[in-house]
């Protein structure tokens, strides 16, 4: 039986321009998964995460986290999990060393443990040779591993990242991913994410929430998600083509549906890459000859679709929102 | 976070290490940076040149700089009345003296003033955000900046009083009790300045109105105190002010621990009126510092 770390029930707020950022959503997150919060800009991620690490309190509902309720017991929350936000939030004219140093002390980590796990965890994001650098000479790559490491500084068993790739170029991203995967196994961490990067919420978390307009539409494993969308797609395309196979492909179990585009044969079947062996072995049998075949799979984004209607979009948010959005961007480019 | 480091966010020990940390931190801006303490003691020197010696008042009516057509008064006896008139308006010969026991205070208004805007740039910056994240008391983070403020002021007013001294500042009445009675003032003044400076900023995204807000408040809180002149030289709607502005309580302190010059009301009230002006208003940011520091 899976633990659940997080209990959410019925979490609901309104703001003061009478803004439903967040209505109502109720869901658990289970003892050591990546549970991601998948929606575009203005779907209530960013203020989910911050009801949950208790920056700002709930209009209605209520959530638990380790059984300590974010509207009664907000400092044992806080002292129980780690936040990266989504914005920058080290001191610049610090160093990397003296950032975590200062965050360790507002945990209460005693100075003898905090000098070890600072040096264990700047290595482990790949920071150790700049630690005693300013943090404002850093690049935005830099800057948001140190993020990742301030967020580790109390050891929390449960971590919210908001965005954690936002802004970044494509191998940063990928070398964040790494040590978001990394923490999970060598910490046994849950982790709680937003993102509006399908790719990513595919390739990190264990199962993703969609949530549009405040509220969650879907929650399922990437691969649930995109297998509700119908199963994978084959298109093969057979040498000197006499009769239509059709037919025998259809008898083939896993194929749901077959479909003749001019030469081409297009199939939707549950699960693509161990079919595609068996077609090319029973359609060799039969004394054709497959000269072409491509397999592909639904992504996320066909997914986001599907629940949503349309594909992520920018949608309106605040000004001092977009405000720090654009300065993590910024900064996340230098 | 183990069980022990859970228990450990209510000790006392935890209290005062993440309260001193945060006030470091920001402490560190500045020591760490010797530009930025050199260019901050510019404004009250130049001031402190400029005023104190431009008005050279001992030497407008003193060193026969005039005499009466046909009197034909001997120099002494006009020293005389020089000094007598000097004594009368600023309680001392010297105007320089004068001014820059002003000038302690004026340093520490403004530096406090800077201080408590430090607030708004932590909350632009998301800085604020993460350090509500972590289980800090509210009242800390804003305790950390007022401890800042105080830190810094106190600091800038005792090199102020250096240079003043070094500037030929009369130091005839000066005692170590004297100075530690004058700077007590001080740390009250700057306790009270720097609380409601951070409260001003507490809730404000927006540093250019901080700014204007700051500058709105700061020059006629000098101007309307003893910091240039005489209160008793003033119009009386100005000395209704003055009379109640904590920064003439400051400086009158000052002036009689440092320069002998007897104040109008005793010491025990003017540190009774500044003590209570510093709990007030470091109270007050306390108790707000909850609702505001929140969305």
């Amino acid at each position: 039986m899976v633990k659940n770390i997080i209990n959410v029930r019925k979490l609901s707020k309104v703001f003061d321009n009478s803004l439903r950022a967040v209505d109502g959503i109720t869901f658990d997150v289970r003892q050591g998964e990546i549970f991601g919060f998948l929606g575009p800009n203005g779907a209530g991620k960013t203020t989910t995460i911050k009801m949950l690490t208790t920056l700002i309190s709930p209009t209605s509902g209520d959530a638990k986290i380790f059984d300590f309720s974010i509207n009664k017991s907000a400092s044992a929350v806080r002292a129980s999990v780690g936040v990266v936000p989504q914005e920058f939030t080290a001191d610049e004219d610090l160093t990397a060393y003296d950032n975590m140093l200062l965050m360790a002390d507002l945990y209460g980590v005693s100075r003898t443990i905090a000098k070890t796990r600072i040096v264990e965890l700047l290595s482990l994001v790949e920071l150790s040779n700049a630690a005693k650098r300013k943090v404002n000479t850093y690049s935005g790559g830099m800057r948001r591993r140190l993020e990742l490491a301030i967020g580790l500084v109390n050891h929390p068993k449960v971590l919210f990242l908001d965005e954690p790739t936002l802004g970044l170029d494509v191998q940063t991203r990928a070398a964040v991913w790494t040590y978001i995967e990394k923490l999970k196994k060598e910490y046994k961490m849950t982790i709680f994410m937003t993102t509006h990067y399908l790719d990513e919420a595919d390739s990190l978390c264990d199962r993703v929430a969609i949530i549009d307009h405040g509220k969650i539409i879907k929650i399922d494993t990437p691969k649930n998600l995109k297998d509700s969308l119908g199963g994978d797609i084959i298109e093969l395309k057979i040498e000197n083509e006499r009769t239509n196979v059709s037919d025998l492909l259809k008898k083939i179990t896993g194929v749901k549906n077959v479909k003749k585009n001019g030469v081409e044969y297009r199939l939707k079947v549950k699960s693509a890459e161990t079919l595609a062996p068996k077609l090319i072995t029973m359609l060799t049998s039969k004394g054709h000859k497959v000269t072409k075949l491509s397999l592909s799979k639904p992504t996320l984004d066909e997914v986001y679709l599907e629940y949503t209607g349309r594909s992520l979009r920018e949608e309106q948010s605040n000004s001092l929102d977009i405000m720090s959005m654009r300065r993590t961007q910024r900064l996340s480019r230098s | 976070m183990t069980q022990t480091e859970s228990k450990g966010i209510h000790s006392i020990s935890y209290l005062a290490r993440s309260l001193w940390s945060i006030t470091n931190r920001d402490l560190k801006k500045w020591y760490l940076a010797p530009v930025l303490l050199f260019i901050s003691l510019i404004q009250p020197v130049v001031w402190l040149a400029l005023f104190g010696k431009a008005f050279n008042f001992a030497g407008i009516f003193t060193n026969a700089s005039f005499n009466i057509p046909g009197l034909n008064l001997p120099a002494s006896v006009l020293n005389t009345i020089g000094n007598t008139l000097l004594t009368n308006t600023f309680g001392t010969t010297s105007y320089f003296s004068f001014l820059a026991v002003g000038m302690l205070a004026f340093i520490v208004v403004f530096t406090s003033m800077m201080s408590g805007m430090s607030i708004v740039w932590d909350r632009r910056f998301g800085f604020l955000d993460k350090l509500l994240t972590t289980p800090i008391p509210r009242a800390s983070i804003v305790i950390g900046k007022i401890l800042n403020g105080v830190v810094r002021s106190l600091a800038q007013a005792l090199i102020v009083l250096v240079i003043a001294v070094l500037l030929s500042m009369n130091t005839a009445y000066f005692s170590v009790g004297g100075i530690l009675i004058a700077f007590g003032a001080l740390f009250l003044l700057a306790f009270g300045m720097s609380s409601l400076f951070v409260l001003l900023a507490l809730h404000s995204k927006d540093w250019q109105t901080q700014m204007a807000i700051a500058n709105l408040l700061s020059l006629p809180l000098l101007f309307m105190s003893n910091a240039f002149f005489p209160i008793s030289a003033m119009p009386s709607w100005l000395q209704a002010i003055a009379n109640v502005n904590p920064v003439s309580f400051t400086i009158a302190i000052g002036r009689s621990t440092l320069l002998g010059i007897t104040p109008t009301i005793s010491l025990g009230s003017a540190f009774l009126y500044l003590g209570v002006f510093a709990a007030l208003l470091g109270t007050v940011s306390i108790i707000l510092s909850w609702k505001l520091l929140k969305d």
